[in-house]
């Protein structure tokens, strides 16, 4: 035939081209990582499970999360109420499935948030150095001088409870701890010969930050983000375990839990579903977390994120 | 040293300042004016005429100009006062010196029961690297950091009801007049609050010690026909725990985080408990000076730790 065929791309897979590396697709790069870490492959899998439940919530839980029925007042599980009815008489199961949306929503807003502000004033500071940087490390420290929590809470103390000002306190608390991790990271790559060679081709300051560095930085933000992500799931049960996050008929995690801890004489289960959710999925997150960082960006070990 | 000390000293005052700014704007966001608040009453359906309102603007001073306010509040902070609480109605500081000692006892509780398990934990598990045991203790740590502390407190009044039927008893006995009820009471929220401290602080002993074991002087005792007992404890263990000293001080502004969660569940009257009464109460004098304490205690005690490591680690004074 023709000589191209000679140059089909099982030729160029066969032989190992000097200074070319094999060319892997997507499913390959995914099967490499399930193999090599298998426990971030489990914490993968049950991401995907919550995105799943967040998403189909209606066709999973065909119930309504609100109703209340008289039947199932602290009804202990049966096939009716999978999980058992609450004091109210409302359907467990159907909660704890609606509250991944919750869970879920609050996660990726506050850490997109969080994470976004976080780079633009990251890159911020170190392309502009001198003073700028002096003065926004100065409000990063002060903003980190607060416990997290404490400050959510005081966020949402002058915002008062509801799903959105949960998502607003959240964000703002990851704000400074990204800049400080994507600061340093800026640092080492604005020292790098092609900033020098985009400054010397004339290159504005808005398109060195935001072609030359923050592509650089892609995979400490899939980190970071990652990890703000299982941290919010965590803070947003928090706050609503507290009281002060989501309002009450809200199905989350934290407020089954909540009135869970506070009939817990009384219906000693019923706490164990919300909870047993909650460590299922913060425990996959960190795995899945741990095993990202250590595939994309090795040098964030021991950086002291939770 | 001096130049190192002056530097951190000169940038401590700016972040100073910054804080009190941020408690200060983040409680006058607050959509609604508090005269109004208060003059509603509790079920907001109280009626008032505009002179009471104005009284009350009066005596709030929130009739004033904003940074005119700023600088009240921070002279009178000054002076240790922290304003009234809306609620008690009783200076702020009397409820704050009342609450804050039980706190500072739990997180102490806390902290140590957690250094005890941690440290032999983290030992164990850098001498035996990769067996069964070092597995074990780091599953123990890694559930530690994962599992949020209001889980680990759920499931442990749970394993009391459901094994004992029984529960630290209510209220809060003096540590210093029954002893033994106030033990009761604070060692399960303590152990509680230290789970996940405890987790950080093994990890850290660990790796620690496993650099520790890599170094010269290690291999020198060695060779030198010591005892693996006496190399472990006086030469590794020594050098491995300063860095995990000032890295569990860093914690501490977490572990004051983690207070309120439990100071709630376990009824404790703490100042973590206060600060959420006072939030359901919006008794905002309380909710600014409980943060701006904390936040200035966290501050302190990073810039104290900073020193404390600069003194003992050269190489840091000079980058």
């Amino acid at each position: 035939m023709s000589q191209e065929r000679l140059v089909s791309e099982e030729t160029i897979a066969g032989q190992a081209i000097p200074g070319l590396r094999p060319k892997r697709t997507t499913w390959q790069h995914l099967g490499n990582f399930f193999r090599g870490k298998p426990l971030g492959a489990f914490g993968a899998i049950v991401a995907t499970l919550l995105v799943v439940f967040a998403v189909f919530a209606p066709i999973i839980a065909p119930a309504d999360p609100m109703l209340t029925r008289s039947d199932f007042v602290r009804m202990s599980p049966s096939a009716d109420a999978w999980f058992g009815g609450d004091s109210l008489g409302r359907d467990v199961y159907t909660r704890v499935v609606y509250g991944a949306r919750i869970s879920l929503y609050v996660g990726i807003l506050s850490s997109f948030f969080g994470v976004g502000i976080g780079l633009v004033l990251g890159v911020v500071s170190v392309h502009f150095a001198g003073l700028t940087d002096l003065f926004l490390q100065r409000i990063v420290d002060a903003m980190m001088s607060f416990p997290a929590l404490i400050l959510a809470i005081a966020i949402m103390a002058a915002l008062g409870s509801s799903v959105n000002n949960v998502v607003i306190a959240l964000s703002i608390i990851y704000i400074p701890s990204t800049v400080r991790i994507l600061r340093s990271q800026a640092l080492a790559i604005k020292e790098m010969d092609y900033i020098l060679a985009a400054q010397a081709v004339g290159a504005g300051n808005w398109r060195i930050m935001f072609r030359h560095m923050v592509p650089n930085l892609t995979a400490v933000l899939i980190v970071i983000f990652t990890f703000h992500l299982g941290g919010a799931i965590i803070a947003e049960a928090s706050l609503s375990f507290l009281g002060v996050g989501s309002p009450p008929d809200v199905p989350t995690w934290g407020g089954m839990l909540r009135e869970g801890a506070n009939q817990i004489r009384i219906q000693p289960f019923m706490w164990l579903f919300p909870g047993a959710a909650i460590a299922i999925v913060v425990f996959a997150w960190n795995l899945l977390g741990d095993s990202l960082r250590d595939v994309l960006d090795p040098r964030l070990r021991g950086s002291g994120n939770p | 040293m001096q130049a190192y000390l002056a530097k951190r000293v000169v940038l401590f005052v700016p972040t100073l300042i910054l804080v009190t700014a941020f408690v200060f704007l983040i409680l006058r966001v607050v959509p609604g004016d508090p005269a109004v608040m208060l003059l509603q009453g509790a079920d907001a359906d109280e009626e008032y005429t505009l002179e009471e309102l104005n009284a009350m603007r009066a005596k709030l001073g929130t009739d004033r100009p904003m940074y005119i306010q700023y600088g009240d509040w921070i002279w009178k902070m000054l002076r240790m006062d922290f304003g009234r609480s809306y609620f008690y109605d009783n200076p702020v500081s009397e409820q704050v010196v009342k609450r804050f000692p039980i706190t500072l006892e739990l997180t102490v509780l806390a902290t140590l029961l957690a250094s005890v398990v941690a440290v032999p934990l983290g030992v164990v598990s850098a001498i035996r690297q990769d067996t069964l045991g070092d597995y074990a203790a780091r599953l123990i740590t890694i559930a530690g950091i994962a599992l949020p502390n209001f889980w680990v407190a759920i499931m442990l009044i749970f394993l009391l009801v459901m094994w004992f039927n029984w529960l630290p008893p209510l209220g809060y006995a003096n540590l210093w007049e029954k002893p033994a009820i106030n033990l009761q009471q604070l060692i399960f929220p303590a152990i509680a609050l230290g789970f996940s401290n405890m987790a950080f602080i093994a990890r850290v002993t660990r790796s620690a010690m496993l650099e520790v074991f890599r170094e010269d002087y290690i291999r020198t005792a060695r060779s030198k026909g010591l005892g693996e007992g006496a190399v472990i404890y006086r030469h590794a263990l020594k050098n491995a725990l300063l860095p995990v000293v000032t890295v569990s001080g860093y914690e501490f502004g977490r572990l004051i985080g983690g207070t309120v969660i439990i100071e709630v569940i376990f009824s404790v009257p703490g100042v973590g408990r206060l600060l959420i009464d006072s939030i359901f109460h919006r008794d905002f004098p309380m909710i600014q000076a409980i943060v701006m304490i904390i936040a200035v205690m966290v501050l302190v005690l990073n810039m104290l730790l900073d020193m404390f490591y600069a003194w003992l680690n050269p190489r840091i004074r000079y980058t």
